[in-house]
């Protein structure tokens, strides 16, 4: 397998060209900005987390290359609907699979879509750019859980 | 004097067979090295100079009595003449060795700049500076309570000569001014904006990261004040630059760092410090890389600059014509060749740049992609980055056939409209 059909399967060019929950929310819980100092990609992420810890809305702004555009489309997917609990389980699992130099990080069957990211591991200059989105949830969610207490 | 491509070609063949590196292979593909601007390749004299140093004759300059260190001395030392005659500089002691250019930079900022600019000053700065030419100056405006002023650029990214006629003002202290973009490839009118810049009494430092490997440069002609350029863009090591000034205010401003060989005499309660050019060169410096640096120069003055330049715009103006019939390509910077160096960057609609890099150096083709350090200039342009394919001594008119037609292959892979 050449590494352009590794890197640029169907998945991720489909969410690069198509980003899911792309947008703004205008009474956001949370709004945060997520760069990439070495390569200049930005991204606005805004969340809407319920009284009971629920993620009800995730939309995001962002500007970057497919990895990064992809990544940020198929992780909204991920942790729409889900509780805070699980959206950080969600973030620790996808994290594990890209960073993880040991062994190839199995992903729960709900989470199969995030599989098309798997070959980006194997281009460590890439990496942070599938991360950006899923460190900037994660601020995300402390300044979300931060401003309930 | 014009030459013929085939002149060209055939030089360009033997300059080839000095860069072992050129032979790599890089994902089953014949390396097409096209990220100049951010490093240059290394010919076989500069990296036997390194070998040659260090099995033969490693030793500590300056201090030492036993042969290998008068060896070592005069190697390093020597080199300090080859670049006073490279950029024709007056003394060798207004040469001084620094990390590279950011270093040069740093160190112009922290010491003249400390006690010349004071508040209310105005320090005059091109919108396409790198980083390192405009951080060391904020930095420093904070400190004094000084004001960044920035000249403006047309649609081709050349510099506003009118409207820097009326913002180099009596409130100038300094012009901080690119010699050539790493992004645009303009080649700034440096002559004459310091001309304005004396006019009002203002010191000028110019940045030759750019120049000093690709054209003739002489800091005399120029009448800048300050020049710093780094080495391992132009064929030599890394670590290793230099910082060019004129006598008088390099004496006048106060060292950089404190330590070995920037002493004359140290007593418990104060020291004298050397004289130039060793006042700015605390502790043991970079001796190996200095003598390979010299080898680099040599290797460029056998050339001739004059040669290295024609190269270049030829190279430059045959990609831009090539490039630019590429649909949906967008070319930033000066469109003739002669006012630009071998830097060319674009974007093509539709493509992030990092993806171009990557498909690219799939093909065996290096390019940077990013904002190069030039943020401002990104934000200025309306782009997150650039692609950029940039030049030098080894370059070929069949790399950039390569390049253009792996630049279709890109467009297909990433499924894009673009170029159909």
């Amino acid at each position: 397998m050449s590494l352009s059909d590794d890197l640029y399967r169907e998945t991720i060019l489909d969410h690069y060209h198509n980003p899911r929950n792309n947008g703004t929310i205008d009474d956001a819980t949370a709004k945060i900005e997520g760069v990439n100092p070495l390569c200049g990609d930005e991204l606005t992420l805004y969340l809407n987390v319920s009284e009971d810890g629920k993620i009800q809305d995730v939309k995001l702004q962002a500007h970057g290359c497919s990895i990064n555009m992809a990544s940020g489309s198929m992780m909204s997917e991920a942790v729409m609907g889900q509780s805070v609990e699980r959206a950080k389980e969600i973030i620790e699992t996808f994290k594990e699979m890209m960073l993880n130099k040991e062994q190839d990080v199995p992903l729960e069957d709900d989470l199969e879509d995030l599989e098309a990211l798997r070959g980006v591991k194997k281009y460590p200059v890439r990496i942070k750019c599938a991360l950006l989105p899923w460190n900037t949830l994660l601020d995300g969610l402390a300044e979300a859980c931060a401003a309930k207490k | 004097m014009a030459q013929t491509s085939k002149d060209i070609d055939s030089k360009t063949g033997e300059i080839r067979a000095d860069f072992a590196i050129l032979d790599r292979v890089i994902h089953g593909k014949k390396l097409v090295y096209l990220d100049n601007a951010a490093t240059s390749q290394k010919p076989k004299a500069v990296v036997d100079a390194l070998v040659d140093y260090y099995n033969n004759y490693n030793a500590n300059v300056h201090r030492g009595i036993h042969t290998m260190s008068e060896e070592a001395t005069a190697a390093y030392e020597g080199v300090r003449e080859t670049i006073k005659g490279f950029i024709n500089a007056v003394d060798t002691c207004e040469v001084i060795y620094t990390r590279g250019t950011t270093e040069g930079i740093n160190l112009v900022a922290q010491t003249w700049g400390r006690i010349n600019i004071l508040p209310g000053d105005e320090i005059v700065l091109s919108p396409m500076e790198h980083h390192s030419n405009l951080v060391p100056w904020q930095v420093l405006a904070a400190e004094r309570d000084a004001r960044l002023v920035f000249l403006k650029l047309d649609d081709q990214g050349r510099i506003d000569m009118e409207h820097a006629s009326a913002t180099i003002n009596a409130k100038t202290k300094l012009l901080a001014i690119s010699h050539m973009s790493n992004v645009l490839g303009t080649i700034n009118p440096v002559k004459e904006l310091a001309q304005m810049a004396h006019a009002h009494g203002a010191v000028v430092i110019a940045d030759g990261a750019q120049s000093v490997p690709h054209m003739a440069c002489d800091v005399q002609d120029l009448g800048v004040d300050f020049f710093v350029f780094s080495f391992h863009k132009m064929l030599g090591p890394t670590g290793v630059g230099v910082l060019w000034g004129k006598k008088q205010l390099l004496e006048a401003m106060p060292p950089y760092q404190y330590g070995g060989d920037m002493i004359a005499s140290v007593q418990r309660e104060k020291s004298r410090y050397n004289q130039l050019p060793w006042k700015f060169e605390a502790g043991t410096p970079n001796v190996a890389d200095v003598i390979a640096a010299g080898k680099a120069i040599e290797y460029l003055q056998t050339l001739g600059m004059d040669w290295v330049r024609d190269h270049e715009v030829e190279l430059t103006a045959y990609a831009m014509q090539k490039l630019g019939t590429l649909k949906g390509i967008e070319i930033y910077g000066p469109r003739d060749a002669k006012e630009r160096g071998g830097v060319i960057s674009f974007n093509i609609k539709g493509l992030h740049p990092h993806d171009l890099g990557q498909i690219l150096n799939e093909s065996g083709i290096a390019i940077r992609a990013g904002h190069h350090c030039c943020q401002p200039l990104m934000k200025d342009l309306g782009v997150m980055g650039t692609a950029r394919a940039s030049f030098y001594i080894y370059n070929t008119k069949a790399e950039v056939d390569v390049l253009a037609a792996a630049l279709c292959e890109a467009d297909k892979v990433l499924g894009n409209v673009a170029l159909r």
